[in-house]
């Protein structure tokens, strides 16, 4: 278990992270709905996204507050369900960050270049 | 109203069972006062604790048809459903036995919760004048008149999945010192409360909220050390 300072901000960061996602969420359903309104095809979403800086913002924050967000929940999950605590469980999530902050960002790079 | 309540109560210890009596109905009857009649009537080796009788004491909570509740301010006639009472000790609490839980840890988790008074002044200090209508007194007074009855504690799904959480009667002690202006514990107690086995473990169920006979609400003394705990932080102060 990590000193009450890092629990603390580990809290904050969750918290402020969801903040950032329901914002992210909405202009996403609500780009979606938009999107698909004369019928979806890959051109036309590339169209949109590729050198795009505005979206490739938009998207990079949407995967950074994704990766700061989930890791932080599943933390809580491990250590209720299944009593896994201490510094495994925080590497463990640490590299889960990692991974889904690199899987985010390819696909954003995907629509981008 | 049947004559005759069927009652079921819980002998022995953990490896215990439910064992039915047969109770007379009465007007006006607690909870409280059917387990008093099958101590002094039909079985004296029930073991159960009350003192005051009134809602004061906070000693005689149990598990009466699957909730927590103060046995002595329950009326039979809110809870016994088809005239049938289920009456168990406490959840989340080691059985002694029969309906007496072991409180230690319940009570050990207010001290680590920083539940100590620590005053800033000496007994040669004038009397400390604090306004009642202050915001900090009026969110100490929502929560002060605690009688650590256990019911929220045995309520609270966090305290029966994580073992070390301090429980919604500690945070909510904790919570009415962090607001009395009187007491210099400060960022001791909010260091004390952080964490997973403090405010931050709460998921807001708010059974204990839903549950206390005081009609208190742990949950918000709960979101409220979130908040100072949280501005502590962000200060560097933690």
């Amino acid at each position: 278990m990590a000193g009450p300072r890092a629990e603390t901000l580990l809290w904050i960061a969750q918290r402020a992270s969801a903040a950032v996602l329901a914002l992210c969420v909405l202009v996403h359903l609500a780009t979606m709905i938009y999107a698909v309104q004369g019928g979806l095809t890959a051109a036309e979403i590339l169209d949109r996204t590729r050198g795009s800086f505005g979206w490739l913002a938009f998207y990079s924050l949407f995967v950074a507050a994704a990766a700061v967000h989930a890791p932080i929940g599943l933390r809580t999950v491990l250590g209720e369900w299944f009593g896994w605590r201490g510094r495994t469980r925080d590497a463990a999530l640490a590299l889960f960050a990692v991974v889904l902050a690199a899987m985010g960002m390819r696909a954003v790079f995907a629509v981008f270049a | 109203m049947n004559a005759t309540l069927r009652v079921s109560v819980w002998r022995g210890g953990a490896d215990g069972a439910f064992r039915d009596y047969d109770v007379p109905r009465r007007a006006s009857q607690t909870v409280l006062d059917v387990v008093t009649y099958i101590q002094r009537a039909l079985d004296p080796t029930l073991a159960y604790r009350f003192a005051c009788r009134v809602g004061m004491c906070g000693s005689c909570a149990m598990t009466v048809n699957g909730a927590p509740r103060w046995t002595c301010r329950t009326h039979v006639d809110r809870v016994a459903a088809g005239g049938r009472l289920r009456i168990a000790p406490l959840a989340n609490l080691p059985v002694i036995r029969d309906l007496v839980c072991d409180m230690r840890e319940f009570f050990d988790k207010w001290a680590r919760a920083g539940g100590r008074f620590h005053p800033r002044a000496t007994r040669r200090d004038d009397f400390a004048r604090v306004p009642p209508a202050s915001e900090a007194r009026k969110l100490a007074d929502a929560g002060i008149e605690c009688i650590g009855c256990g019911v929220c504690y045995a309520a609270c799904d966090v305290v029966a999945r994580v073992p070390g959480y301090l429980g919604p009667a500690a945070l909510n002690r904790a919570w009415t010192l962090v607001q009395d202006e009187r007491d210099a514990a400060g960022i001791t107690r909010l260091r004390a409360v952080a964490g997973e086995a403090g405010c931050h473990a709460c998921h807001t169920h708010m059974s204990c909220t839903e549950r206390c006979p005081k009609h208190l609400a742990p949950t918000a003394a709960i979101a409220g050390l979130k908040r100072a705990v949280a501005a502590a932080a962000l200060r560097g102060e933690l």
